[in-house]
């Protein structure tokens, strides 16, 4: 049972078919099984898991129907869950135990989601590949020398590799679509203001955002569904109902049209993965799609504007993490030394570097020539999107622009933040934006086939109509379905 | 538009020359909400250290910030009540520094675009005249933590560890900036006695700076009359008291005269005033000022006001402390002083008011307010208008007075039984006869018996002692149960005595 959807999962809960304790006591071994070999997770949390499914268990006994019920959940670990241990993957949280649990979380624990454990990240959210963890290592379940995609690495690999049947990640700039695409998943990042962030342990404030990771389209839709709303405790979730789009899914896309967006042409990409991505497009046609050219042209500016926004802001955020407390503190001479120490052991390499470009950033006299351009450049890119789809109903072109990378593939930090080329423009613009499986390729030098993912994006707070049209390309390509990850060889010792 | 008061006042004197004083406020006051401006704990003070947190107020990973509308709308309401623009549009920032007693390390604060801009305080001065100053900007923020330094004199230099209450951390705060505009100790603090009556009778603060709920800085310089550009100005703080506000500023303009008399130059730095001392310390020099990194808040949404919104809360203020102290000093012809006491204490300008519809005579009201009733008031710990002389018999007793019916140290007797009693002064007066003597009949019999009962008093008058004519006025009141009118028994005990030998 494990290896149904989530919708099925809750159904046989429901009809009292399935314990929900059975279900997390399975789940918890398969990730003592397989997570040795994966390392989807930092801390696997089987007494809050038993404590769950012991609740769904006598809720379904009392007659209740819930929408999640027994559904083994996995959580990144920068959302914080009342006693677990909260970490963002870095050595100046380790041991921090959360005292609150985060809106997001707490909707899909009352849905009936059994909580299995925290999952590995870059450091605090910041990278694309899983390397940045502070803390473990995750690789793809696809070819475990290659990353797994971040900085929600160890969210997609968990349910990539069957040890959870859904997952939360979090998004600043792609950080739920590539790794999503590298694992062969679907990952969905909605409207900024959607899902509360309260409890999100923040990097970039203004783009974070909370999503669900899942095997199929309709999963996802549904996880969605439970945590999309207005949460009191987060002043920028929007005061919009979300339309539900579970009831959204549709089979076809007669009268749908796809925009393809001329900056971003398939010729930059390699023969292997273009032909992946053409015939992806011809797929959409096929299901009665009538694809449209848009133009997007200051996207080429994405990566730039992002990386003075989204380390400005952090540069703020982890200021916090000083030492005085919580989290790791070294003492020194002084109040500011014990700063400095703390923190120059605390962070890693990449939260450095992204602290000082947006200290500097933010600093009088460099303000207005760096912050203030990016805002203007953040606007315009919005506006583009606008623009684009007055002519189409949703945007298709690649999460990434290739297969899941080896490790240490990529030792310069901006062949890194480029990664994220096709993702970050629709972050700065706040949409709703998707991951799909849409095909494999074999890299070269490479054995194993690799996935890749379409990226489908929506005007804001057009969730019902993207995951609609994810879903009718979902059902029709059933790519998925077509390959299973190599077989993992059990390892003695659970975590 | 500076203050124009205490012209007689002698010039400031460098070396000969005639000076002026420039200064300019910012105050932070605490408002009066009844939660933390970002937080749903409690805005109280003197709570157990680190009993009013939560992960909001903390700066725990992940918490994020809600703002109090409450607080923003009280914001709003100080600028209205000084004529401040309610921009449109206004937003909240981060304000970046590290301190131990800032659980974010940023403050949440508000940079370019304050919540009300500009407005004018206006105060009277003791002298009867009206000063005035302009306010910058009022803006909102949240208070940080309390820092306690376990070192003797309780500074961080020699500290082995310090302590931290995280009670006031997030408390609304609002910071009112003004012009450089004042420029004498009295003016500053008639300015601040001013906000403090303003925010208190309006609900915006408790105005406590004993309890921190109101801390003031003041930038002083010094220039030569006729000077347009500002001297160098220093920073003072830690003042505890507007009486030391008026103190440490008299010490800092002695100390800028001394420093440039001596030939030497103001240093730009921030002094701390010191209470046992009587003088001020240097803190910090402008050297070690931040780089605060300003930026809007991702976490929090603009601020919008529709046009109807801020008339709305204009409506609601009522009437505001300026326009009675106006009314009490232009109309009412009341002294600054007895104005801004009526206006200070709690429900007495609605009781004087009362009074003065009924009766009319604001001055004489104002006596027996400030006066006999204000002292009984303050022996008995019950407020005037809570006590038994109702308006209405204050009325009637100053209508007593007034109409000469009874004298005033009737008076002042009947004030002392009402206030125990309760009752109708003319009732009182009535029934027991103490309405005034005026039938000179009745008082020269009287007269009569006084004289013959001291003839010897009455042989020293007639000697030339005529200083004694007070005690035998005093004896014709006795005799009268104090019911003779003082100045017709003094004329005619002074008859009989010129006369008759």
């Amino acid at each position: 049972m494990l290896n149904s959807t989530a919708i099925g999962i809750a159904l046989a809960v429901n009809s009292g078919e399935l314990s929900a304790t059975d279900l997390a006591n399975e789940a918890l071994a398969r990730i003592a099984e397989r997570d040795g070999e994966i390392g989807a997770f930092l801390a696997v949390t089987r007494d809050l898991a038993r404590r769950h499914a012991e609740r769904v268990d006598d809720a379904v006994r009392r007659g209740k129907s819930l929408p999640l019920a027994g559904v083994p959940l996995a959580i990144k670990d920068n959302m914080c869950v009342t006693g677990t241990p909260t970490t963002c993957a870095s050595k100046i949280l380790d041991g921090w135990i959360a005292p609150y649990t985060s809106t997001a979380v707490q909707r899909l624990l009352d849905a009936g989601a059994i909580p299995l454990g925290k999952t590995n990240l870059d450091e605090f959210a910041m990278g694309s590949s899983c390397e940045n963890s502070a803390l473990g290592k995750t690789v793809n379940p696809w070819d475990r020398a290659r990353v797994p995609g971040g900085s929600s690495g160890g969210s997609v690999a968990a349910v990539a590799a069957g040890e959870a049947t859904i997952a939360l990640g979090s998004d600043t700039g792609g950080s739920i679509r590539e790794p999503a695409a590298f694992c062969n998943v679907v990952g969905f990042k909605p409207t900024y203001g959607r899902v509360s962030r309260y409890g999100l342990i923040a990097f970039a404030s203004s783009l974070d955002q909370i999503g669900p990771i899942a095997k199929t389209v309709a999963d996802a839709a549904l996880v969605y569904d439970l945590m999309a709303g207005r949460d009191p405790m987060d002043a920028t979730t929007v005061d919009l109902l979300p339309e539900p789009t579970l009831t959204g899914l549709r089979e076809d896309l007669r009268g749908v049209r796809i925009g393809i967006v001329k900056e971003f042409g398939l010729e930059k990409l390699e023969p292997s993965v273009r032909a992946v991505y053409e015939r992806a497009y011809e797929d959409l046609q096929k299901l009665g799609a009538e694809l449209v050219e848009v133009a997007l042209p200051t996207a080429d500016y994405g990566v730039a504007t992002y990386y003075l926004i989204a380390p400005a802001e952090c540069s703020s955020n982890l200021a916090r993490f000083d030492g005085m407390r919580y989290g790791l503190r070294v003492e020194g001479a002084d109040v500011g030394s014990t700063y400095e120490q703390t923190r120059a052991a605390g962070f890693g390499d990449e939260v450095k570097r992204r602290i000082l470009i947006g200290t500097y950033a933010l600093s009088s006299g460099y303000y207005d020539a760096y912050y203030v351009r990016a805002q203007k450049a953040r606007t315009l890119i919005a506006a583009d999107f606008k623009k684009a789809f007055a002519a189409c109903d949703a945007i298709a072109c690649p999460a990434a622009a290739s297969p899941a990378f080896e490790f240490n593939a990529k030792a310069d930090p901006v062949s890194m933040y480029l990664m994220d080329y096709y993702t970050i423009p629709m972050s700065l613009a706040g949409l709703p934006s998707l991951s799909v499986p849409c095909g494999y390729v074999t890299p070269e030098g490479g054995t194993l086939p690799m996935p890749l993912g379409l990226e489908l994006s929506g005007p804001l707070f057009a969730e019902r109509s993207l995951l609609g049209i994810a879903h009718a390309y979902e059902r029709a390509t059933l790519h998925a379905q077509a390959r299973t990850i190599p077989e993992i060889v059990a390892t003695a010792g659970a975590k | 538009m500076s203050a124009t008061a205490e012209s007689a006042k002698p010039a400031l004197l460098v070396n000969g020359a005639p000076y002026e004083v420039v200064m300019g406020i910012e105050c932070h006051v605490e408002l009066k909400t009844e939660t933390k401006m970002f937080c749903g704990c409690l805005n109280i003070f003197g709570a157990e250290p680190n009993t009013n947190v939560c992960p909001v107020c903390l700066g725990m990973p992940g918490a994020l910030p809600v703002p109090n509308e409450k607080a923003i709308e009280l914001v709003v309401k100080a600028g209205l009540a000084f004529g401040s623009e309610i921009p449109a549009f206004s937003k909240f920032d981060r304000k970046n520094y590290f301190y131990p007693d800032m659980p974010k390390d940023y403050q949440i604060s508000q940079f370019d675009r304050p919540l009300t801009q500009g407005g004018v305080v206006t105060f009277w001065l003791g002298d009867g005249t009206q000063g005035s100053c302009r306010l910058t900007r009022i803006h909102l923020e949240e208070d940080t933590g309390k820092s306690t330094h376990a070192s003797r004199d309780g500074r961080i230099a020699g500290s082995t560890h310090s302590l931290v209450d995280f009670n006031r951390a997030g408390v609304p705060l609002m910071e009112c900036v003004s012009e450089p505009d004042i420029r004498s100790a009295a003016q500053a603090v008639a300015f601040l006695e001013t906000l403090k009556r303003t925010f208190v009778a309006l609900g915006i603060s408790d105005v406590k700076m004993e309890e921190g709920s109101l801390r003031c800085d003041v930038n002083l310089s010094l220039r030569p009359v006729g000077q347009a550009e500002y001297g160098t100005k220093t920073e003072i703080k830690n003042m505890n008291s507007f009486n030391s506000v008026g103190r440490a500023i008299e010490n800092e303009i002695a100390r800028q005269v001394a420093v440039l008399e001596s030939g030497g130059r103001i240093v730009q730095e921030t002094r701390g005033w010191d209470e046992a001392s009587g003088g001020t310390h240097s803190m910090r020099s402008k050297e070690q000022a931040h780089d605060y990194r300003y930026f809007p808040d991702p976490d929090l949404t603009p601020i919008e006001f529709a046009s109807a919104d801020v008339a709305r809360m204009r409506a609601g203020l009522g009437t505001l402390p300026a326009e009675i102290l106006t009314q009490l000093i232009s109309s009412d012809k009341l002294r600054p002083e007895q104005a801004h006491q009526i206006v200070d204490s709690p429900g007495l300008f609605a009781y004087f008011s009362d009074v003065v519809a009924r009766c009319g005579k604001p001055q004489a009201v104002v006596n027996f307010v400030l006066g006999d009733l204000s002292r009984l008031a303050n022996e008995t710990s019950t407020p005037v208008p809570e006590s038994k002389v109702t308006p209405e018999a204050l009325a009637e007793l100053v209508a007593l007075v007034e109409g000469k019916t009874i004298n005033s140290k009737t008076a002042k007797e009947l004030v002392t039984r009402l206030w125990t009693q309760g009752g109708s002064p003319r009732a009182i007066v009535e029934a027991e006869g103490l309405g005034q003597v005026f039938d000179s009949g009745a008082i020269d019999a009287i007269v009569a018996e006084v004289l013959a009962a001291n003839e010897k008093t009455a042989a020293d008058y007639r000697a030339g002692k005529t200083k004694v004519l007070g005690f035998l006025v005093g004896q014709v009141m006795k005799q009268s149960r104090g019911t003779a009118n003082p100045t017709l028994a003094e004329e005619r005990l002074r008859a009989r005595l010129d006369v008759s030998g």
